[in-house]
């Protein structure tokens, strides 16, 4: 068990890994992305209240969803990093944090163009997106700090833990929409029993959640990969690729 | 084995301290973050005395009265317990209709007309196609009879 | 047909241009980890080209 999670650890291993893995990855995310876009703009029917506007739901919810995920990946390899001092895990989260900057970036963004029309104000400093805009200013934080400092390990350890420290935000995001009277509006998917999206609307945005998770894995091990070739590049193994 | 656990331990103290820290930050910005006051609670007194806020409700059925000629309108919020009357001249977004979501901007005035400069519709989680809100009302409107 | 698709019941501007952000950010995004991960391999070839035994 513990060789595993050591094998887990190397650079190398992973290296290798993931070099074989990125293909098979992309070319889900591709085909999932594709159809599931297909079946939001095509097949599913208009909304009774939203019409077609409704539609950027499947850009909207998925960028959003990938962004706290994205999030929890990177706050989770840092505290790894932190407290086993495994290298790789911090190469992970410094991999992850742009691509989560961008999917934080896209929910803010669609969001604000779906609030024009459907509520009637492009912002709204409710707790959903106050909290969300936090996030975003999270990312750039962790990537700030990274790029200040020139020592790696500096930069792992200063970085990482505001990662671990702001991790508290994810949950308030989400439970943001039951605890403060909001705007935004409580959870389409994750509702307790029957959802409250239809079937012909739902397969689409549950795919094109899956297509995202799939590039977010494709995109996040190239990442890594480049952190590798950049902390490793002194060593014998990189030598020998 | 014994500094990564002592490791581990300060990580989660801070972790720990940061989230009481936010937790007594958010108690303290409550009112900004509650988004809008609900009828019971501008009612109660609850919300601020002379100071602009948001009132969030529904859309009482058949209450909407628009001016003719103008961009004035009037209509009620109600939270099915308390009921408040909105005055507004402006324009309204797309899904401002009877029964919708919204929440209103603005001041209340002396003779207890809340009179709004900005009002947004706030719509709820569903989403599905016009056939099937429809054979929902009439489901809801064989229950009710 | 196609006119009323990209119509989208008039909210149009809305639906596209969201779809298209969200189309250009995640290519600028594998374009930019691609682009970063090629300089990089380039950077350790060129050094074993060379000779180097650090």
């Amino acid at each position: 068990m513990w060789k595993l999670f050591h094998q887990f650890g190397s650079p190398p291993h992973f290296y290798r890994l993931a070099g074989y893995l990125i293909p098979w990855f992309g070319a889900a995310a591709l085909i999932l992305i594709l159809v599931a876009t297909y079946g939001g703009l095509v097949l599913a029917p208009a909304d009774y209240q939203q019409g077609d506007g409704f539609r950027i739901i499947y850009v909207h919810v998925p960028s959003a969803s990938m962004s706290l995920f994205a999030y929890t990946l990177m706050a989770t390899a840092a505290g790894i990093g932190l407290i086993w001092r495994i290298k790789l895990a911090h190469a992970v989260a410094a991999a992850a944090a742009p691509i989560g900057a961008s999917f934080t970036f896209l929910a803010l963004a669609t969001g604000s163009i779906w609030g024009k029309p459907m509520w009637g104000t492009w912002w709204a400093w409710d707790a959903r997106l106050t909290s969300e805009l936090i996030l975003l200013f999270l990312f750039l934080g962790y990537m700030s700090l990274r790029a200040a400092n020139d020592d790696t390990g500096k930069a792992d350890r200063a970085s990482g833990l505001l990662a671990v420290v702001g991790v508290v935000n994810v949950p308030i995001i989400h439970y943001s929409v039951e605890w403060w009277n909001s705007l935004h509006q409580g959870a389409t998917i994750m509702k307790l029993g029957k959802p409250a999206i239809t079937g012909d609307m739902l397969w689409p945005l549950l795919m094109m959640i899956a297509g995202f998770g799939c590039y977010f894995a494709t995109v996040l091990m190239i990442r890594t990969r480049s952190q590798v070739l950049q902390r490793e590049r002194n060593t014998h193994w990189l030598k020998e690729l | 084995m014994k500094k990564r656990y002592q490791r581990g331990i300060r990580v989660a103290l801070v972790l720990a301290g940061v989230g009481i820290a936010v937790a007594l930050l958010l108690r303290a910005f409550d009112e900004n973050i509650l988004y809008f006051y609900t009828p019971v609670q501008v009612v109660a007194g609850e919300a601020p005395d002379g100071r602009r806020f948001r009132l969030g409700g529904l859309v009482t059925l058949g209450s909407i009265e628009r001016e003719p000629g103008s961009l004035k309108v009037s209509f009620l919020v109600t939270d099915n317990q308390e009921t408040l009357p909105v005055e507004y001249e402006g324009v309204l977004p797309d899904l401002f209709r009877d029964g919708q979501g919204v929440i209103a901007h603005g001041t209340m005035n002396d003779n207890g007309i809340f009179v709004a400069d900005e009002v947004l519709a706030k719509h709820d989680e569903d989403y599905m196609p016009p056939e099937v809100a429809e054979a929902l009302e009439k489901a809801h409107g064989d229950e009710e009879s | 047909m196609l006119l009323d698709f990209l119509h989208m019941g008039g909210y149009a501007g809305y639906v596209w241009s969201s779809f298209g952000l969200t189309a250009a950010v995640l290519l600028i995004n594998l374009a930019g980890a691609r682009r970063q991960f090629k300089q990089r391999l380039a950077f350790v070839r060129r050094r074993m080209a060379a000779g180097d035994k650090t």
